[in-house]
């Protein structure tokens, strides 16, 4: 897969939580199938925007998964979102989102696959 | 429950605000006090989608703020101010000087700056602020999340980014 075949994305969030989600898409389907990490250790509003444009603009994506909603990676893409409106950003991203997005390059599909994944199981009687 | 809280951070509203301590405080509010996006509707709304339900955020002035804080006292949940940076911090202690204390949460690297925690780095002139403020009797601590451990002012200062 090239970086620029539509399912290319960007994955954002605190600490390593996108290097580790990239690594276990690949870790389970053989590649990261165009998913570039940006990881935000102690980054400011502006320099974590920075890097996700970076990362978008290398990837050729216009799809940014990131972590939580009120996530600074969150708030930096949905800044950037003001100057790119093709700019398509998933908050709450997890591993079912990543994988179905990777495998399918869909967003919508991979948001209802990451919807389906959430189960809560009782605890056994 | 009241206004416990006053932050500088220059992320404002983010996870270790919403999560972090909006969790464990039961936040019901924040206030964000900067004059800019108190005049900008779109970056108020960019705030507003990143917090959780039954957390309210307003945005004030440092005037609008410092004329409300008896109201956000008064409000029967626990609330939270927030400043992005030391200057705004320190102008809205002095047009109220009621601010016993207040927590340094997360300024980032910046070319003027040099580092004194992981998530603490400072200008001169923002150490010499700092200083200030604690002359008048505000308690300063950096601290990014209510489980790490607060480290007093003049410990920040002698901090050189390594720890």
């Amino acid at each position: 897969m090239t970086m620029s075949d539509g399912r290319a994305a960007v994955v954002a969030g605190h600490g390593a939580f996108a290097a580790g989600m990239v690594s276990a898409v690949a870790r389970i389907v053989g590649e990261a199938h165009g998913l570039v990490p940006v990881d935000n250790e102690e980054g400011t509003p502006d320099t974590i925007a920075a890097a996700i444009a970076r990362a978008l603009d290398a990837a050729g994506a216009t799809v940014c998964f990131t972590d939580l909603p009120a996530g600074s990676c969150t708030m930096a893409a949905r800044r950037l979102a003001r100057a790119r409106p093709g700019l398509v950003i998933v908050t709450g991203a997890s591993l079912p989102v990543l994988l179905a997005y990777a495998t399918g390059g869909d967003v919508d599909a991979a948001v209802r696959a990451g919807q389906a994944a959430l189960v809560a199981t009782a605890p056994a009687a | 429950m009241t206004l416990e809280l006053f932050r500088i951070d220059d992320r404002l509203v983010h996870g270790q605000v919403v999560i972090g301590w909006g969790l464990p405080h039961a936040l019901g509010f924040l206030v964000v006090v900067d004059d800019e996006i108190a005049a900008a509707p779109w970056e108020q709304e960019l705030y507003r989608m990143g917090t959780p339900e039954g957390m309210e955020v307003r945005f004030a002035t440092v005037d609008e703020a410092a004329a409300a804080l008896p109201a956000y006292r008064a409000d029967p949940r626990a609330g939270m101010l927030l400043t992005a940076d030391i200057t705004t911090m320190a102008r809205l202690i002095e047009a109220s000087p009621s601010v016993a204390a207040v927590t340094i949460g997360g300024l980032h690297h910046r070319a003027d700056r040099v580092p004194r925690l992981r998530f603490v780095f400072l200008s001169p002139a923002e150490a010499v602020a700092l200083r200030a403020l604690a002359a008048r009797g505000v308690a300063i601590a950096a601290q990014d999340v209510p489980t790490s451990a607060p480290v007093p002012l003049e410990a920040v200062l002698a901090a050189d980014g390594t720890e």
